[in-house]
């Protein structure tokens, strides 16, 4: 009976709750206690090696592993880095860009599905989402390049419908390495919003359609708003890694859809340690400062 | 994204609800129920908890489907009309209000869907439907930056904003303190009042329905027992539901011997009582005969008045509880059967004390009689207090 129970939390998006919470001033010395393991952790496995990475950057690029690389600050790497492989990067962005776009299209459909009309078959569909996750990515990712290739029933039996030209090629074409991507990252798309779209209340749902709104309108109102931190968190976590991603294009892809993952691994391989590194710093700044603009504008900055 | 929500023709808005039944799978919520609700009406449903009120008001607003029956609006059919095309908004038991929204934008919401206001426009109603409700300085705020009594107000500004031709309220004050409670029912009145839309309010407090609606239906396991004004429920009612939930009864078994005049006479622990035709029904043989505990008035044995008082002799006092305006008895009679007397504390009298022998007389028109095939206890549990 108690109302107030229903009483929806400070969740969907609402970063502007004064929310007073009654740990806040016994936080203390506990908290910086539970923050250490971590904290510990952080420094390092990410601070370290970031900071090595930095430097190396800034070495000069005459040298090699053999003859030894000397710290000259040389701020020149970036700029020859960014001439040589400023169109990869535009690629693998929007690789990753639209790899993103379609999970959503496909995640969101079925996230609904699975939290609102799944019923007792949840749990069995949560676990067909995450069943990939049993075999390694990159068998996954040759099993495609199986499914795909040039003698494969799918292409032939593509090839066989009318319209089809018969030197359909699937493999090695960008579609094939943004399908891959896709594929790869979409229970990552999945997962969280699910667990947005399983603690949405029907109820507000139906109380838009009381006050007139149209199913449509009442999803773009209503569930869409709400399922906002799920959308949020499953597009980063499907984007950041595919715009790092190599193994997509290494598989499925030829040289013209090459990612910077393709060729940060293929410098570091070939030990031109200045180039890779700086490549890898720009990588991440650019992530960063997109995830950071993408986050602002879509108002759910508790999420970072 | 313009919808419309009228479409409707038709003269006096009332609801008509006819032959509605809701099953989930085997299990029947709402059975056969017909009711009429005229247009401007504070309606009342009052019911024990499952007994079908909420599925009958999702109905109503089209949030669920009957499995049978028709609902009609002003004489229009809209049983499949769906529920963004019916003038009919909801507050709804929970509030439901958009966690994401500030209150203006939660109470311009069924407006700025309807589109038929202008920007401007639509500042000032929900300027002053704030104001109705009191909220003005809220505006801003998030729904979860409110009080419980905040939010149901917001929630009943977001309905009543749209002016529906019905209003249904699901016990929106379910939550509150008894304090704000009261308050709240006088506001709920004066607004109803005001605007002269058709509310139909939800209840399971007895005494809410009875000081806010003008009809006030009892429900029972999915069908009405009695539909009425509220002194006609509380004065005749026609179940043992109704007399138990809606306040308290003495029901002592009894037999129609004859019809005298206007009055029935029956046979009660072997004296005479008589029923007023118009309190009782037209019954014969085994009956109950009813009378509610603050009608009865305790006398000395054999003293007062004589004629004109129903008088049920033999009583022996076995409880006395004070209860600031009133003292309440329980009188022990020869049966063994205790009977309530509720007595105003006006201080004519010194009050009775446990043991002392006492009469229980009370008028004939204020006696009713019900069907001896029912369930004395029918209701009992579920009328006293909440
Ligand atoms: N979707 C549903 N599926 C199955 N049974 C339901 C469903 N909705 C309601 N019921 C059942 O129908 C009966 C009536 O429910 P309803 O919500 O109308 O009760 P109510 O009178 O509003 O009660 P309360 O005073 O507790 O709110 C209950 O026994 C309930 O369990
Ligand atoms: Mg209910």
């Amino acid at each position: 009976m108690s109302a107030l129970s229903h009483v929806p939390g400070p969740t969907g998006g609402t970063p502007d709750v004064q929310a007073t919470d009654p740990g806040t001033e016994r936080r203390g010395i506990t908290g910086y206690l539970l923050m250490l393991p971590g904290t510990v952790w952080l420094l390092l496995f990410f601070l370290v090696p970031l900071v090595t990475l930095v430097s190396s950057s800034l070495y000069d690029p005459s040298g090699s592993l053999a003859t030894g690389y000397s710290m000259t600050g040389h701020v020149q790497n970036y700029a020859d880095a960014l001439s040589e492989y400023g169109s990869t990067f535009v690629r693998s962005f929007l690789y990753a860009l639209t790899a993103t776009i379609a999970c959503l299209l496909l995640g969101f459909p079925l996230a609904y599905a699975i939290a609102l009309k799944a019923g007792r078959w949840r749990n069995l569909m949560l676990v067909a989402v995450i069943a990939p996750f049993f075999t390694s990515f990159l068998l996954r990712t040759l099993s495609w390049k199986l499914l795909l290739g040039d003698d494969s029933w799918v292409v032939n039996a593509l090839q066989a419908l009318p319209l089809v030209p018969d030197d359909l090629r699937l493999l090695a074409t960008p579609a094939a390495v943004i399908t891959g991507l896709t594929y790869n990252f979409l229970p990552f798309m999945v997962l969280p919003l699910y667990a947005s779209l399983e603690r949405l209340d029907v109820r507000l749902v139906e109380a838009a359609a009381d006050l007139y709104a149209s199913p449509f309108t009442a999803f773009r109102l209503v569930t869409v708003p709400l399922a906002m931190p799920g959308i949020v968190a499953g597009t980063l976590l499907t984007f950041i890694p595919a715009a790092g991603d190599f193994i997509n294009s290494e598989l499925l892809g030829n040289p013209r859809t090459r990612m910077i993952g393709n060729d940060i691994n293929d410098l570091f391989q070939a030990s031109v340690l200045p180039t890779a590194s700086a490549l890898s710093v720009m990588l991440m700044v650019a992530i960063v400062a997109l995830v950071a603009v993408y986050v602002r504008r879509s108002g759910t900055d508790e999420l970072v | 994204m313009v919808e419309q929500a009228g479409g409707l023709s038709g003269g006096g808005a009332d609801l008509q609800i006819q032959g509605v039944t809701k099953r989930f799978g085997d299990f029947v919520a709402v059975d056969d129920l017909h009711l009429q609700v005229p247009e401007g009406a504070f309606f009342a449903l009052l019911g024990a908890s499952g007994c079908g009120k909420t599925t009958t008001l999702r109905m109503v607003a089209g949030l669920e489907r009957p499995t049978a029956g028709r609902i009609l609006l002003g004489g229009d059919d809209i049983t499949d009309l769906k529920p963004y095309r019916r003038p009919v908004n909801t507050v709804f038991q929970s509030y439901a209000l958009f966690p994401h929204l500030s209150v203006e934008d939660n109470v311009a919401f069924g407006l700025r869907r309807q589109g038929k206001v202008s920007k401007g426009e639509l500042r000032t109603k929900v300027g002053e439907m704030l104001e109705l409700v009191e909220l003005q300085q809220y505006a801003a705020r998030r729904p979860a930056q409110l009080s419980g009594g905040q939010q149901q107000r917001v929630a009943l500004a977001r309905a009543l904003i749209n002016r529906p031709r019905v209003l249904l309220l699901d016990e929106p004050l379910g939550a509150l303190d008894l304090k704000l409670r009261r308050a709240m029912q006088l506001e709920l009145k004066r607004i109803q009042t005001d605007v002269g839309i058709t509310f139909i309010h939800v209840t399971h407090d007895q005494e809410e329905a009875m000081t806010m609606a003008d009809t006030i239906a009892v429900m029972n396991a999915g069908v009405i027992e009695q539909m009425g004004a509220p002194e006609e429920l509380y004065g005749h009612p026609r179940s043992t539901f109704v007399a138990n939930f809606l306040g308290q009864s003495n029901l002592i078994s009894g037999v129609v011997k004859s019809k005298q005049g206007d009055e029935f006479l029956t046979e009660v622990l072997g004296t005479t009582v008589r029923a007023s035709k118009v309190t009782s029904r037209d019954l014969e043989g085994d009956v109950w005969v009813g009378v509610r505990p603050e009608k009865v008035i305790l006398q000395r044995p054999g003293e007062g008045r004589q004629e004109e008082l129903n008088r049920l002799s033999g009583g022996r006092v076995s409880d006395v509880s004070f209860v600031g305006v009133s003292t309440q008895y329980l009188v022990r009679m020869a049966s063994g059967q205790e009977l309530m007397a509720f007595e105003q504390n006006t201080g004519e009298r010194r009050p009775f004390a446990v043991g002392d022998d006492v009469d229980l007389t009370w008028l004939a028109e204020h006696t009713f009689l019900l069907d001896a095939r029912q369930d004395v206890r029918a209701g009992a549990e579920l009328g006293d207090g909440e």
